[in-house]
């Protein structure tokens, strides 16, 4: 009797458990950075009229349809208005070029559609107007969740920002799990620190006092551990990026998010 | 240059007597005249100076700004609606900057 009456608590205590447990591995699943925003910076990041990163949206909106005079040809002119088009489609990226098999982030891509279509140079990786255009794509997917394809040709590439992710660098000798992985949400000198997520890039950061890439994000990152800093656009970055969006899949796009 | 120098959010409508919510946002770097370059050179100071609105030709708002205020400076504004009419909104700036802004207000 005694026994029975232990026994009823004990399973009453495993069903409580369980929803617990789920409720905590939600909590502990990835932070975006917009989280750890003072309650000012999360308003202005929500408020289109006041989030200081749609000055650039609305110079990618006009870029979109600019007619450029070496084919005759706007954004527009192939993909239409952008709000259908291209929604959905930040979520994708960085994808696989089926033309020249090569891995492409959104800069990258937009940069060969201006070579291949529009009959015009590319944009510099960071320049002011594939900052705007990027960023214009990027808010058409505003609240979708990220969803990048790593089979096929985009495996090695995913296999390589992995391993770029845990490999210790630097004089520093950090790796990027040790900061993002083991210590997110305590702080790194002002600012906490983030799961890594990549769905607010192009973000409006305060400490550069404009937009900037994820690239730019990552080579600050970089420095900060005395590593080697690659290239803006490089295989290293487009591979980190990758994996960076397969591990935060299901992570809502913020672009243009405000970042510290 | 930037396409999109300012952004200027505000009701089109208000009635007569109610308080409005005007939001001013600029693109602009304010360059301290601090800083130098890669190479040394000090990068000369290019900042916004002033930012004034007129209500139907009447300054109803004025602020000066210097090298302490942060690049694309934003600023929210309340204003009491008397009357309908045009508002126009002029940062003035170093290197001879005129940015002009104008919207129109219905007051009913």
């Amino acid at each position: 009797m005694f026994m029975g009456k232990r026994w009823r608590w004990l399973v009453a205590g495993t069903l409580c458990l369980l929803p617990s447990a789920i409720v905590n591995a939600a909590e502990t699943g990835l932070k975006s950075a917009s989280t750890f925003l003072s309650e000012d910076l999360k308003k202005r990041e929500a408020d289109e009229t006041a989030n200081p990163g749609m000055l650039w949206v609305i110079e990618g909106e006009e870029l979109w349809n600019k007619i450029e005079d070496g084919a005759g040809k706007s954004c527009a002119s192939c993909h239409g208005d952008a709000k259908a088009s291209m929604k959905g489609v930040a979520t994708r990226y960085p994808a696989i070029d089926p033309a020249s098999g090569r891995l492409l982030n959104l800069e990258l891509r937009i940069n060969a559609c201006r070579e291949r279509h529009q009959g015009k140079v590319v944009f510099p990786y960071e320049s002011e107007e594939l900052l705007a255009l990027t960023a214009y794509i990027a808010r058409q997917s505003l609240g979708m969740p990220l969803k990048v394809n790593t089979d096929g040709a985009a495996a090695p590439y995913y296999e390589n920002g992995r391993e770029l992710f845990y490999l210790r660098q630097g004089q520093i000798n950090l790796s990027c799990a040790q900061c993002h992985e083991d210590n997110v949400g305590r702080h790194l000198r002002g600012d906490i620190i983030s799961s890594a997520i990549p769905a607010g890039y192009p973000a409006y950061r305060i400490e550069w006092q404009t937009l900037g890439s994820l690239h730019r994000r990552l080579r600050a990152c970089s420095l900060g551990v005395r590593a080697i800093q690659f290239p803006y656009g490089s295989e290293e970055y487009l591979s980190l990026e990758l994996y960076l969006a397969k591990r935060a899949e299901g992570s809502h796009i913020e672009a243009p998010a405000i970042r510290k | 240059m930037a396409l999109v120098p300012a952004r200027v959010s505000m009701p089109s409508e208000a009635k007569k007597g109610d308080a409005i919510e005007i939001k001013a946002l600029v693109r602009h770097p304010m360059e301290t005249g601090y800083r130098v370059d890669s190479v040394g050179q000090p990068i000369p100071r290019n900042i916004l100076t002033r930012l004034t609105v007129t209500y139907n030709g009447v300054r109803v708002f004025r602020m000066e700004m210097h090298q302490g205020i942060a690049a694309n400076p934003y600023l929210l504004i309340v204003l009491r609606a008397n009357k309908s009419g045009e508002l126009v909104f002029t940062w003035t700036g170093d290197q001879g900057t005129v940015i002009t802004e104008r919207k129109t207000l219905t007051v009913t």
